[in-house]
């Protein structure tokens, strides 16, 4: 069934391409038509599901950003993959479906969370997992896994504790110890913060 | 009540059911067996003191068994949990209502290092932002270790200097 | 004194004149993020006219991890323990659903056995979770007693659990092509053992709260989300089928050899949270009807797939006698599996809802890009709808009955 609904599908909507995919139909949509496209696929097509909605950086390549969409038919159980790809390297973004599927909005602001993508006429684009004044976008390929110094969200705290946003330990990666290990005891990452300890004092 | 330590003590020659003892015993004792627990429970951690607080742990046993959502009634934040630096502020804030004596267990990984999340949302251990008085390992340390953490605790608070902070509070 | 009578009119008018005095402006009300019924660490900013709910607006990220970030930087193999951290309350259902979707970018297919030992496990952790969830939704709405009562069943499920894999909670059992070690001995006989005297307590708990007043009173007819609504909005799992869509990735794509059992999928009609409740209920039956016939029918064999040559590392035997399998050996630890290029996405149906990986890989051991689709998330979304007009008191007994999780909301 798969394959016929696919051919069907790229048949009636002629701006529509193939996508490779190792499991579901998947199709790539340009830009400037993924709105119509996307009514189309939930009105004559049942996908009234949106199921998932994120983007993938592909950080040496240009366009640098896709946009990419899970649709599924409550009626029909079958699945849909939808690649937008953004053509805008600097400044990333894409027409909101949040008018068609309510769920898109939160998913809509966590992709722009992430990867700084922003979705045009999306009603309430902000950030959702990070803090507001968090400086970046974690998921971008350059940010690196550790993190970049920062503050903290709230001030008080911060001025109470003295503690800001600091890279994580990661001594070559998560979970494995420099090539030019010494002592383990030593090379594990907490290891090295002596802040305080059973000697010391303890900060108050 | 501990028998060994002599430090309270019943003795049966005087009538009128005297005790005698240090102030700071008594206090310790007071305060060591009625541990109110702040649950603050953020993650996988928080499911497995839950347990702790269900019936086949019981952690009234050791009359920690009030949990407390309200930071002015308890006197021991239980982190449980992933701490990130978002929930930092939270975390911090809590501890700053509670009223003194208070005492910090941090449970688990996360808590007490950042245990498997080193990322950059992840707080590398609670004890940038609280003091610390008790860690437990485990990615989640089972009930009993939380048992065996209260019960240190309860040590702990046993070789406390209560009275003379008293005073000078 | 002469007393003067009142009359209907003059209350009327009174009371329209005080309006008009009376400044009535709209508290902001924060409940969280550490709340005893946001169920972790949930925020709510709530706008209140009086008790009734004008606005809500969640704040989630407090339990943001960076799971998707960390699973760029590593091998399939080594992401599974997160994965049991999504959703904590059913490790054992995460795991199955991360093996399916590398596998289905792999191309392989396991064992009958090992599909029939994923289908038992993911149904114990169903129940599991459904335990908890019922037991801290009972809670929330004022009935303490069950949750000890489910409290002390998950505790014996926690025993055979760790007798399976060797930890109560964090359990990472599955792995890419197969699971981590065949079941022990006589252990089915004391899964069935455990369901046999497990049935009675759910109609225990079934008397305690189905026809309790005060949870009727506190659950019937609140929070109700209609069909349209909940399949606008992406819920997945029991919320969406009480709204009376019939959705269950079980039966409508079954996956890990689901179709061979027989189970019933109950469906709401109203949709409020009292049909939720009832859902839950009734799954935590069905899930004990397909144990019982998964320890009937388990086939003999292997509990890996034997052909995933590329991704376990051969036999120590081979190893140390030959050359290309020492090789290989060698390049399946330190690289991790190697995964042929490709995109995929698997859901399953796991005791929240649909929870979905998308994997984009560029081959190699790691992913390019792997997208937790937490199914709680998207039934949080719904929240801002659900809750305005309700009561503030009817916030803690919707959170309850959407029973989330936060892991897999923020991951």
């Amino acid at each position: 069934m798969d394959g016929n609904f696919l051919s069907k599908l790229l048949d009636s909507n002629d701006y529509l391409t193939q996508r490779d995919s190792a499991d579901h139909p998947a199709v790539n949509c340009p830009i400037e038509r993924w709105l119509e496209c996307a009514t189309e696929l939930k009105d004559n097509h049942g996908f009234d599901l949106l199921v998932d909605a994120t983007c993938i950086d592909w950080f040496n390549e240009s366009p640098r950003f896709s946009a990419v969409y899970h649709l599924f038919s409550t009626t029909s159980h079958q699945y849909l993959r939808v690649v937008v790809a953004i053509p805008d390297d600097e400044n990333p973004s894409v027409p909101s479906v949040t008018s068609l599927w309510a769920a898109a909005d939160w998913h809509e602001r966590e992709a722009y969370d992430m990867f700084g993508v922003r979705f045009e006429n999306h009603p309430d684009l902000r950030r959702i997992l990070m803090w507001d004044s968090y400086p970046w976008h974690p998921l971008r390929k350059e940010f690196p896994l550790a993190g970049h110094d920062t503050e903290l969200p709230d001030e008080e705290v911060r001025k109470e504790t003295g503690t800001p946003v600091i890279p994580a330990p990661m001594a070559g990666g998560p979970f494995a110890a420099s090539k030019h290990a010494g002592i383990m005891s030593k090379n594990e990452p907490r290891g090295a913060d002596e802040s305080w300890s059973e000697e010391k004092e303890k900060p108050n | 009540m501990s028998h060994s330590d002599k430090e309270i003590t019943y003795d049966s020659k005087v009538e009128g059911g005297v005790v005698t003892s240090r102030l700071d015993s008594i206090i310790n004792w007071v305060r060591s067996n009625s541990i109110w627990p702040m649950p603050m429970g953020l993650a996988c951690c928080g499911i497995e003191l839950m347990a702790v607080g269900a019936s086949r742990f019981d952690i009234s046993r050791f009359g920690a068994e009030v949990m407390r959502f309200s930071p002015r009634q308890s006197d021991c934040m239980i982190v449980a949990g992933t701490v990130t630096y978002k929930m930092a502020s939270a975390v911090r804030r809590i501890y700053d209502q509670m009223a003194e004596p208070k005492w910090v267990i941090a449970m688990g990984a996360c808590a007490s290092t950042g245990g498997m999340y080193r990322s950059y949302a992840t707080m590398q251990g609670v004890d940038r932002i609280l003091p610390v008085d008790v860690y437990v390992s485990g990615c989640p340390p089972r009930p009993e270790a939380l048992l065996d953490a209260l019960i240190k605790l309860q040590k702990k608070i046993g070789t406390e200097r209560s009275a003379k902070q008293l005073v000078s509070a | 004194m002469a007393t003067k009578e009142l009359s209907m009119g003059d209350v009327v008018s009174r009371s329209a004149e005080y309006e008009q005095e009376m400044d009535t402006e709209k508290m902001t009300l924060n409940m969280g993020p550490s709340h005893p019924s946001t169920h972790g660490v949930l925020r709510l900013v709530l706008e209140l006219d009086g008790e009734v709910v004008t606005k809500c607006d969640p704040e989630l990220g407090y339990l943001h991890r960076g799971d998707e970030k960390i699973a760029e930087n590593m091998t399939y193999n080594q992401f599974v323990p997160y994965t049991d951290r999504l959703d904590y309350l059913s490790p054992l259902a995460n795991n199955v659903a991360f093996a399916l979707a590398v596998e289905k970018l792999a191309g392989l297919e396991v064992p009958a056995r090992c599909q029939a030992i994923r289908v038992l496990i993911c149904e114990m952790a169903r129940i599991s979770a459904h335990l908890l969830g019922l037991g801290a939704y009972a809670m929330d709405t004022g009935a303490l007693t069950v949750f000890m009562y489910t409290f002390t069943e998950r505790e014996k499920l926690y025993t055979l659990f760790e007798k399976l894999t060797g930890a109560r909670l964090t359990t990472s059992f599955t792995r890419v092509g197969g699971v981590a070690r065949d079941l022990p001995e006589a252990w089915l006989e004391e899964v069935l053992h455990f369901i046999a005297q497990f049935l009675p307590v759910v109609d225990e708990v079934d008397a305690l709260l189905t026809r309790n007043r005060i949870f009727v009173d506190r659950t019937k007819d609140v929070g109700v989300i209609s069909g349209e609504d909940a399949i606008s909005y992406g819920l997945t799992g029991p919320n969406l089928r009480a709204s009376g869509v019939p959705l269950d990735l079980r039966k409508d794509r079954p996956y890990s050899g689901y179709e061979q059992y027989d189970f019933d999928v109950p469906i709401g009609t109203v949709g409020d949270c009292y049909d939720r409740y009832l859902i839950r209920m009734e799954e935590i039956r069905q899930s004990a009807r397909i144990i019982q016939q998964v320890v009937e029918t388990i086939p003999e064999g292997l509990y890996y797939a034997e052909d995933a040559k590329k991704i376990f590392p051969p036999s120590k035997e081979k190893v140390m006698s030959s050359m290309e399998e020492l090789i290989q050996s060698f390049m399946i630890t330190t690289q991790g599996p190697q995964m042929p290029a490709g995109e995929v996405y698997f859901e399953a149906e796991n005791p929240k809802g649909a929870l979905g990986f998308f994997i984009h890989s560029k081959g190699g051991g790691v992913p390019y890009r792997l997208k937790i689709r937490g199914p709680s998330f998207c039934n949080l979304s719904i929240l801002p709808k659900v809750c305005v007009g309700a009561m503030l008191s009817d916030v803690v007994a919707i959170l309850g009955s959407l029973d989330f999780v936060m892991g897999e909301c923020d991951r």
